[in-house]
């Protein structure tokens, strides 16, 4: 197939939606939060303007939105929902249920911080919080990742029948206007396929019962089959984001290394603050100071070798963090000391958390991290 | 067992021999004309008819959580509405009825709000609420459907206690303000009643409902042997009486001829034995005079709509 390139400027929001209407997803459970709405609105009126053919249920809770999905995605559909913070926090209980159950669900998380106190804007506390709950999730740098990883991850899904969350800053990204490149709707549609579920509820001639009780002479097993299929999750990811640049042009992996390579800093980071850092990192280069920056794509499964590697070569890392893990490490920086003592290498970390809330984080502040004039731990 | 009784729910099922569920299910399902697709809340049903590797389930099944049958059931619906709408039904085009099943605890306290979210966007399945009138799975708390003066696990009698101190609260009329078609009050001891109805609530396009009273061998502390008895005493007291509404119109399906004094139907039971003492007699006078009055609006509303 040729590449038809078609240049939009959109939010990530509506990247997102974009992505969405080319898909067209069979049933969309869907809940209002801010900085989610955007995308819901948006696909709303492509179905109000009869552009898509999705079952659209507006449900009365996020645990509704979610259950709901369950439902759908036993009953063989293709489904999407999409949620932030508060809503993502009321589906904890199941998002565990969809992860176990094994089901393909695609959420579009726009990533917002978590009361109290309340507060509408971007962190990742939300999804910091359901790290450990069995669903694959993968960070967006900007609105062009959005739509792409939006593509990606509704495949990667039903490929491995695994719940996926693709996740963008909450406003940052999400209401903020960007130029991306878009993929003509056919090439997506035939990059997409069909679902082909396994055993749909809805195949009555062979009934089967989703969700019973497991005790102690088997629960076990469904949790490391669970695990299992997580890791083997990144093969797959890794195949279809590689078909995806084929047709694209764009690559996506694990982690994006950038000037990581002779590095004597790395910096690991994620989401929007990414571009900002990637800047700084230019302009330290320029001066001669050996810094990089590691980008964590796929958060979970995290893959400690792949990241090791990347780290090899550096004599500090650099670890910036939007939520806490309050009573311990942070979420990246405990993720990094794995790697390192996992590969068996010392070398020295730093942690800092920024961006709490929605505060922004400057170039300045990056590069007084960089030059180790940052010593609070919180770049406020 | 009869082939036809157990099409859809099989026997060898792990709830207590004299539970009141099993005969509603089969019950209600022995009635429809298509296939049936079940979710299913957490609860004693749940629990007893899936442990793996088993299933006493010969229908598709789901179940999600506790407190949200009628969304998943959503779910489940629209993938069906669309699914068929493109022609992509696993095994061709059908028609099939979707069905969930809740406890008490799964419908009027924790999952109230995902039933009620269902009704509101008019979901075509049926909801049938089987009421044991608590939480038994985990072993007989109190939940919103417990009587009045009822004594639980969590509203023990004692001393300073006569047991529950609230009214159970009223989910029929909870649900009719959903302005849904269908919706009733039945009973395990009078089948042709109960096969009635959900014939009726099955036929319904869109939403309906069903309220089935399930006697709790284990919890009401009555010998197994005893639960249609006691659940007809039920209804000849006027306990739980028998009705429907029907695009909005109550009707009174079977009125007791001679109403039976309450305390007929309360001494059958373990759960309401502390009641029978001097000092609790103003309790059961009190539980007398809320099942009159409970029945005289139930009678007044019919009059009105006449
Ligand atoms: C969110 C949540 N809270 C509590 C429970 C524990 N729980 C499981 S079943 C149950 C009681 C079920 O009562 P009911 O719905 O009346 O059904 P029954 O067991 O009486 O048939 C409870 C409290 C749970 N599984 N999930
Ligand atoms: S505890 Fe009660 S409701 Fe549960 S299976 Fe036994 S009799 Fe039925
Ligand atoms: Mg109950």
């Amino acid at each position: 197939m040729t590449k038809d390139i078609k240049k939009l400027a959109l939010t990530g929001g509506a990247a997102a939606a974009e992505a969405l209407k080319q898909i067209e997803p069979e049933v969309m459970p869907i809940y209002p939060i801010t900085p989610q709405t955007p995308i819901i609105e948006t696909y709303a009126k492509f179905q109000a303007d009869g552009e898509v053919d999705t079952e659209m249920i507006k449900v009365e809770s996020e645990h509704s939105a979610m259950s709901a999905a369950i439902g759908a995605s036993a009953a063989g559909a293709r489904v999407v929902t999409a949620t932030s913070s508060q809503g993502l926090a009321l589906m904890h209980e199941v998002l565990y249920i969809a992860s176990g159950t094994r089901l393909p669900i695609l959420m579009l998380i726009s990533a917002r911080a978590l009361g109290a106190p309340i507060n509408i804007h971007g962190d990742h506390s939300d999804v910091m919080g359901c790290r450990d709950s069995g669903w694959l999730q993968i960070f967006c740098e900007n609105a062009q990742e959005v739509y792409d990883k939006t593509i990606i991850g509704m495949k990667l899904a039903e490929k491995v029948n695994l719940p996926v969350m693709v996740i963008m800053d909450g406003f940052n990204t999400s209401h903020s206007v960007e130029n991306l490149e878009i993929l003509e709707t056919e090439m997506v549609k035939h990059f997409m396929g069909e679902r082909i579920a396994i055993a749909p509820l809805l195949d009555t001639a062979n009934p089967v019962s989703y969700g019973p009780v497991a005790l102690q002479n088997s629960y076990f097993e469904f949790k490391i089959d669970q695990e299992a299929a997580m890791l083997g999750a990144t093969a797959e990811y890794e195949k279809i984001a590689n078909e995806y640049e084929k047709i694209s042009g764009r690559h996506y992996g694990c982690f994006e290394s950038y000037q990581a390579e002779d590095a004597e800093r790395i910096m690991v980071l994620t989401g929007s603050a990414t571009g900002t850092a990637k800047v700084v990192v230019d302009k330290l280069r320029q001066r001669g100071e050996k810094v990089g920056l590691v980008k964590i794509e796929l958060f979970r499964p995290f893959m400690h070798v792949e990241l090791a590697t990347i780290l090899k070569n550096a004599k500090e890392i650099i670890v910036l963090d939007r939520a806490q893990s309050i009573g311990t490490n942070a979420p990246f920086h405990s993720e990094v000391i794995n790697t390192l003592y996992e590969a068996n290498e010392i070398k020295k970390v730093k942690s800092f958390i920024y961006g709490l809330g929605g505060r922004d984080i400057f170039q300045t502040q990056i590069e007084d991290v960089f030059m180790g004039k940052q010593k609070d731990k919180y770049i406020k | 067992m009869n082939k036809e009784l157990t099409k859809y729910l099989s026997s060898g099922h792990s709830a207590c021999a004299g539970c009141g569920f099993p005969a509603i299910v089969r019950a209600i399902l022995g009635e429809a004309k298509d296939e049936v697709v079940v979710a299913n809340a957490t609860g004693c049903l749940e629990v007893t008819s899936t442990l793996y590797p088993y299933t006493a389930w010969k229908t598709p099944w789901i179940h999600n959580a506790f407190e949200n049958a009628a969304a998943t059931m959503s779910g489940v619906e629209r993938a069906y509405a669309i699914l068929k709408r493109k022609n992509k039904l696993p095994g061709g085009d059908k028609k099939i009825k979707f069905v969930a099943f809740g406890g008490d605890g799964g419908t009027y306290d924790i999952g109230l709000q995902s039933l009620s979210g269902a009704l509101e966007r008019g979901h075509n399945f049926l909801y049938v609420l089987y009421d044991n009138e608590g939480y038994m799975n985990t072993g007989n708390q109190r939940s919103s459907a417990t009587p009045y003066g009822a004594a639980t696990e969590t509203t023990p009698a004692g001393r300073a206690s006569f047991g529950k101190t609230e009214m159970r609260k009223n989910l029929m009329d909870i649900v009719n303000a959903h302005h849904i078609k269908y919706l009733a009050q039945a009973n395990v001891a009078y089948m042709a009643d109960l096969k009635k109805k959900a014939q009726k609530a099955l036929a319904v396009e869109g939403p309906s409902f069903l309220s089935v009273f399930s006697p709790c061998t284990n919890n009401w502390k009555f010998p197994t042997s005893q639960y249609v008895a006691i659940a007809i005493l039920a209804t000849e007291t006027n306990f739980w009486p028998l009705y429907e509404v029907e695009n909005g119109k109550h009707k009174i399906t079977l009125e007791p001829k001679n109403v039976k004094p309450l305390t007929d139907f309360l001494k059958t039971q373990g759960r309401f034995k502390h009641l029978f003492s001097e000092k609790n007699k103003p309790v059961i006078d009190r539980m007398q005079r809320i099942a009159n009055e409970e029945f005289a609006r139930l009678v007044s509303l019919t009059e009105k709509e006449i």
